[in-house]
């Protein structure tokens, strides 16, 4: 006679060893875990209500400046630490993780206009309203050293910005001219002219480094090759472009914030329409700055919030605003993608999470994995009328709202005019411009 | 013509001729023109011409003469040497100024130039354009790209780069020079160095291990010393204590014999100590606490004498009583332990030095040894004056001990065989004594009942678990006299101590602790076991001795009473056995009288017939309902109670086509409705959203679960993959073209010839093959065969299954 008797394979439940996880047979024969969809829906609304609940993106706010913050840099090798320029011309150095000033520079006699770290990380570079630059060094002086800059250059023109090469000892500033400058020599290398207005900034490609972009108070954006010493091509906006930059990750790529409340994303080898129009902002867009990453840019702008975009966005996914932020004027992403700083009027720089619901610090494993499901739920749901209402709910204040109605009715009222005009003209007279095209005036070869 | 114009003003000023047949020649052509004029053709006359025109002398054509004169050649000299020179330099410069064009403007030179250059920057950033393409359709990407090791500096080379500057600092500097405290390089003083050499490692790997171990050790000790004294337990502690004391004993026996000097010196001690806690009054009952303890037992005693005697008591005396008994028994007890023969074992339980008396050979023990061994209050206070008697008396307990090396050097034994055979002993008499309850109670019994014993009578209480709380419960005195004794345990619990860390094995890993401690849970349980044993042992050995039979009988009782204590301990588990079966019985009992008890509270409903009534109101509900369209009063008289006919009611009262057949019709238990849900449909998604083109697509995006509860964990780890990895507190550096994989398709063949240009092993394989999806490789058709495409493949492979 058989006997038929239980045996299993001691394989299939024994641990390795006695630090392994104790192995739970699971069953996922779908008919025994019904609902999955409304269950999984729950699960996503939850998971939106609490990343609201927990979207608290300010961290702290480092005070110290006596005028307002004009300008930023970022250490290039130091996650921690930040400069900042301020309207009186002192220069500070931020230890983030303190949150402290770790030291003070008398830079200039007024503005300082702007400033940059070299790619080395051992000085930075600053311009000022006294028509100088100088080249200090990234550490403190020594006991009984005097605060000095380690080179000081007179300029004949009072320079208004400056960015440095992301590999050669090279930097440029602008001013009534782009110029560029070796960094041994105290005169520049060459100046790239077309045009003459004072251009507010320059910037250095951080893929292709001979390449330049600047933005001029004539309302239009020239690029630059530096090997060639030359200017590229210029193109004319609507209204003034206050500043460009780069992104890190895609080489033709920049994006210019505009005085006409847009920032506009170019592809540098197609200028005669912008790649994207990102449009929220109620005021002028004063600073921009792209993340690590090149997925995503924060802006700063004179209607005293910030906002972060898509890069493949028209619409902005964040928008930080504090009571007591004033217009901003420059803001920055950090280098590990992590956080945000924005500099204001009312002399205070802030920090900000760039995912305002993230949980900061080390995250278990299965705090990871929770993470990770509720960020792909969230994706997964983000249709649904209820989690879309919850995910996109923001608070603004009053000023901003009411701006943002009463530009809306505004750009109502505009379409309506032109809807109507076309309506009541010959047919082709009035031609549908795309809104990408409404902004640029020309392109100059 | 403006070539000839000069020429023939240069052939004027050479001859007249010439220009006479030019007259000539134009004549002829006039001529010609007018005839042509009048339309006939006339005959032409043939001409003659000079030969001189075709035919040369010189044997030269004259095929030329029609063809543009060169001015420079007939200014061609015949000597090397002319005036005509300079004419002619002249001549050249006017004909080449003519050739030149005119120079662009500024402006446009500078235009042009802008045009190349920005055509030739867009080719070069347009390499860019694969990896752009490939960044942004990936499913993953993981920063920063280029992932290098960190490096840490050694400390050694962060300091030497220091130096003091500020006067504090120098002063701090000199400070550790003069100390010879190094600064920068070693970080190890002159000594430690040389202590470092003269200790091998060997020898330093040892002496750290047995520190450990020693650490370890008493670490172990410590918590379990902290664990028995959280056991609230007074009986333990009570037999604990007992069992100390014995062991002190014994430990004390051991001394006499081996040493009897160091004993001797051992007992002044103690009497020293004994004498400086009896100046220090603490232990006489005239301590508060003390004296309400005595009234309390004392007030119990009363009451049973109420009872018995049946008497009216006077409380004054009463008083009187309860103050002059310590007193009574204070000179009362003194005449008795003179008398009485102590107990040299210490089975009483009292410090066994504690209980000799230099009257050894007068035993009566009777009187004192329920007492003591009650520990009844009157005991208790007995107690405290016998102590002080035997402290005073160590002498006949060191007589005691004599004696029984005496005996013991009879038999040429080694202790330790001794030792055995008493623990075997004691295992027997153990098994002999734990049928002892009965006797003690028997004892009990007879107790209350002997008139003759009435001191003990009063004494003693009820019953013995009474008495022994009641004995338990006054502390101080016991505590005091616990001190006394512990005064003694320190030295031999450290000893234990060194002993413990004396062991061979070696405790390095976690089991070693964990077993280390599971060996502890056992030593508390052999402990108490040998409390048992070495008492047994102590009997075994008096019964030996072979002493005053009666006094043996006597002394039994006592002993037996101490074991039952301890059958009453062992006892317990075994009473806790029984209840567990009623118990679930009840449960039993209880969930069927809840169920009874909810069937009862839900008696009037029937869920099933209301699910029918609901069905079938639904079913009611769904059918078209006719429409009435009756008229009354039209055609016919109207008013109160007045019907509209049946005619007009036929005729008027629509009736709609019948409802399709319900879906639930064959399913009893369901009811479908298919009526819209507001409610739902506040969760539903309206309209089709963008990236998908059909709502089959976006319905089927919805059914896929991405959860762990319908996934495997592999599966959901790959499903719920972020899309952006970043490194906490790593910078992300721009893209460059070493990070670019020399698999980048497309027209970034050129980025790859840089990277290999570069000389760099294209670490960023790491960086960017992060991106999964790679399908549109085969879209870029002018790309060369890439040698690593293969690779991607592959590499998608190996983050699966890492991921």
């Amino acid at each position: 006679m058989r006997v038929k008797v239980l045996s299993r394979n001691p394989d299939d439940y024994v641990r390795e060893t006695k630090l392994d996880l104790q192995r739970v047979p699971r069953n996922y024969d779908p008919a025994l875990h019904p609902f999955e969809v409304a269950r999984e829906y729950t699960r996503a609304l939850n998971a939106t209500k609490l990343e609201r609940v927990f979207a608290k993106p300010f961290l702290s706010s480092l005070d110290g400046h006596r005028d307002g913050v004009n300008c930023m840099a970022k250490h290039p090798k130091s996650l921690s630490t930040v400069l900042s320029g301020a309207c009186d011309g002192e220069v500070k150095i931020w230890n983030l993780t303190k949150r402290q000033c770790i030291r003070t520079i008398q830079a200039h006699e007024g503005f300082v206009r702007g400033m940059c770290a070299r790619f080395c990380g051992t000085s930075f570079f600053t311009v000022g309203d006294d028509k100088t630059v100088k080249q200090w060094k990234m550490e403190s002086p020594e006991y009984g050293e005097e605060e000095e800059p380690i080179h000081t250059i007179l300029g004949k023109t009072v320079y208004t910005g400056i960015d440095h090469h992301w590999k050669e000892p090279v930097f440029a500033t602008c001013g009534h001219q782009v110029d560029i400058w070796d960094e041994q020599r105290t005169s520049p290398k060459c100046s790239l002219t077309w045009g003459f207005d004072s251009i507010s900034s320059v910037k250095f490609n951080p893929i292709e480094t001979y390449l330049l972009g600047s933005c001029a108070s004539d309302r239009n954006i020239v690029l630059y090759d530096m090997r060639k010493s030359t200017p590229l091509k210029k193109v004319i906006l609507n209204m003034r472009t206050n500043t460009l930059c780069w992104n890190p990750m895609e080489a033709f790529i920049f994006t210019a914030a505009n005085e006409d409340y847009n920032l506009y994303t170019f592809d540098m080898r197609f200028l005669e329409s912008p790649v994207m129009v990102h449009m929220d902002h109620v005021s002028a867009v004063l600073d921009v700055d792209y993340s690590p990453t090149g997925k995503e840019f924060v802006s700063a702008s004179f209607d005293k919030s910030i906002r972060i975009f898509p890069v493949d966005k028209g619409h902005s996914r964040e928008v930080y605003h504090t009571k007591r932020m004033q217009h901003v004027i420059t803001v920055k992403w950090t280098s590990d993608n992590k956080y945000i700083l924005c500099g204001s009027d009312e002399m205070n720089i802030r920090l900000w999470k760039a995912n305002a619901s993230e949980k900061l610090g080390v995250l278990a494993p299965r705090e990871k994995a929770a993470m990770n499901y509720n960020q792909k739920l969230k994706e997964k749901f983000q249709f649904h009328p209820q989690i879309r209402r919850i995910a996109q709910h923001r608070h603004l204040p009053k000023s901003i709202y009411c701006q943002i109605k009463e530009q809306r009715i505004m750009r109502e009222a505009r379409r309506r005019k032109e809807m109507n005009r076309r309506k009541h003209s010959k047919p082709g007279s009035v031609p549908f411009v795309p809104e990408r095209k409404k902004h640029i005036v020309a392109v100059v070869k | 013509m403006a070539e000839q114009d000069p020429a023939a003003a240069a052939a004027g000023s050479g001859s007249d001729s010439e220009e006479g047949e030019d007259g000539e020649r134009r004549h002829r052509r006039l001529l010609e023109a007018i005839s042509a004029l009048s339309g006939r053709k006339r005959r032409r006359l043939a001409e003659r011409s000079e030969a001189s025109g075709q035919v040369s002398e010189f044997n030269v054509t004259c095929k030329g003469a029609g063809e543009k004169l060169d001015l420079s050649e007939l200014l061609q000299p015949i000597h090397p040497k002319s005036k005509l020179g300079s004419v002619r330099k002249e001549l050249v410069r006017v004909k080449r100024k003519a050739a030149v064009e005119l120079p662009l403007s500024k402006e446009e030179a500078k235009r042009v130039v802008r045009e190349a250059a920005y055509v030739t920057t867009s080719k070069d950033v347009g390499k860019w354009q694969q990896v752009v393409l490939q960044n942004r359709r990936a499913e993953q990407l993981v920063f920063p790209l280029r992932q290098d090791i960190a490096t840490v500096t050694p400390l050694e080379r962060v300091t030497s780069a220091w130096k003091a500057r500020t006067p504090l600092e120098q002063e701090i500097f000199g400070l550790l020079h003069k100390t010879q405290q190094p600064v920068t390089d070693p970080l190890l003083t002159p000594e430690e160095m040389a202590s470092l050499q003269a200790m091998s490692l060997e020898e330093a790997q040892r002496r750290r291990a047995e520190l450990q171990k020693a650490r370890a050790v008493q670490s172990y000790y410590e918590a379990k010393a902290r664990r028995t004294k959280r056991i609230k337990s007074k009986k333990y502690h009570r037999v604990l204590k007992k069992s100390r004391r014995r062991q002190a004993l014994k430990e004390f026996e051991q001394l006499h014999k081996s040493d009897p000097a160091a004993a001797l010196a051992r007992l002044e001690e103690l009497e020293q100590l004994r004498m400086q806690e009896r100046m220090s009054l603490k232990h006489q009952n005239k301590g508060k606490w003390a004296r309400s303890r005595a009234i309390m037992a004392k007030y119990d005693l009363e009451a049973r004498k109420a009872m018995q005697e049946q008497l009216a008591r006077n409380k004054e005396l009463m008083q009187k009583v309860r103050v002059e008994p310590p007193e009574e028994e204070l000179c009362e007890v003194p005449e008795e332990d003179t008398t009485a023969l102590p107990v040299p074992s210490g089975a009483s339980g009292a410090n066994p030095w504690m209980l000799g008396k230099p009257s050894g050979p007068a035993p009566e023990p009777e009187a004192q040894e329920g007492p003591r061994d009650d520990t009844v209050p009157g005991a208790m206070e007995n107690k405290d004056e016998e102590e002080e008697e035997e402290l005073s008396e160590e002498e006949a307990l060191l007589q005691d001990f004599e004696q029984k090396r005496r005996e013991r050097t009879g038999s040429p034994e080694g202790l330790g065989e001794e030792h055995g055979a008493d623990e075997a002993e004691a295992g027997a008499k153990d098994l002999g004594d734990n049928p002892v309850p009965p006797a003690c109670a028997e004892e009990l019994r007879d107790n209350p009942v002997s008139p003759a014993c009435a001191e003990e009578l009063r004494d003693n209480p009820v019953s013995p678990a009474c008495a022994e709380e009641l004995g338990d419960s006054p502390v101080s005195p016991a505590c005091a006299e616990e001190l006394v004794s512990t005064g003694l345990e320190p030295p031999a619990q450290a000893q234990e101590q060194l002993l413990l860390s004396e062991q061979l094995r070696r405790v390095q890993t976690m089991e070693d602790v964990e077993s280390l401690a599971k060996e502890e849970l056992v030593e508390s349980s052999l402990e108490q076991e040998k409390l048992v044993a070495p008492r047994a042992g102590k009997q075994a050995q008096q019964q030996e001795e072979g002493r005053a039979g009666d006094r043996h009988a006597k002394k039994t009782p006592a002993k037996r009473k101490m074991i039952s204590l301890e059958a009453l301990l062992d006892g317990k588990p075994q009473e806790m056995d029984c209840p567990s079966l009623p118990v679930v019985l009840e449960e039993e009992e209880g969930g069927m009288e809840q169920r009874g008890m909810i069937t009862e509270a839900f008696a009037g409903d029937d869920v099933v017939a209301d699910f029918r009534r609901e069905k079938r109101k639904a079913e009611e509900e769904a059918k078209p309902q006719p429409v009435n369209l009756v008229l009354p009063g039209w055609g016919e008289w109207g008013g109160t109670g007045l019907k509209p006919s049946a005619r007009k009611v036929r005729r008027f009262l629509i009736k709609p086509p019948p409802a399709p057949p319900r879906k639930d019709q064959f399913m009893p238990h369901v009811i479908m409705s298919e009526k819209r849900n507001i409610h739902a449909a506040a969760h539903q998604v309206s309209e089709l959203p963008f990236p998908f083109e059909r709502h089959q697509q976006f319905e089927r995006s919805m059914r896929t679960p991405v959860g762990p509860t319908w996934n495997t964990q592999r599966a959901f780890q790959k499903l719920t993959a972020p899309r952006v990895i970043t490194r906490t507190g790593h910078i992300i550096q721009p893209i460059s073209a070493e990070d670019v994989p020399d698999t980048a398709p497309g027209s970034g063949t050129r980025l790859g010839e840089e990277a290999v240009a570069g000389g760099k092993a294209v670490p960023g394989k790491k960086a960017v093959p992060g991106k999964k999806a790679v399908p549109e490789k085969k879209a870029v058709p002018g790309k060369k065969a890439v040698p690593g495409k293969k690779a991607v493949p592959r590499e998608k492979a190996q983050h699966c299954r890492t991921r």
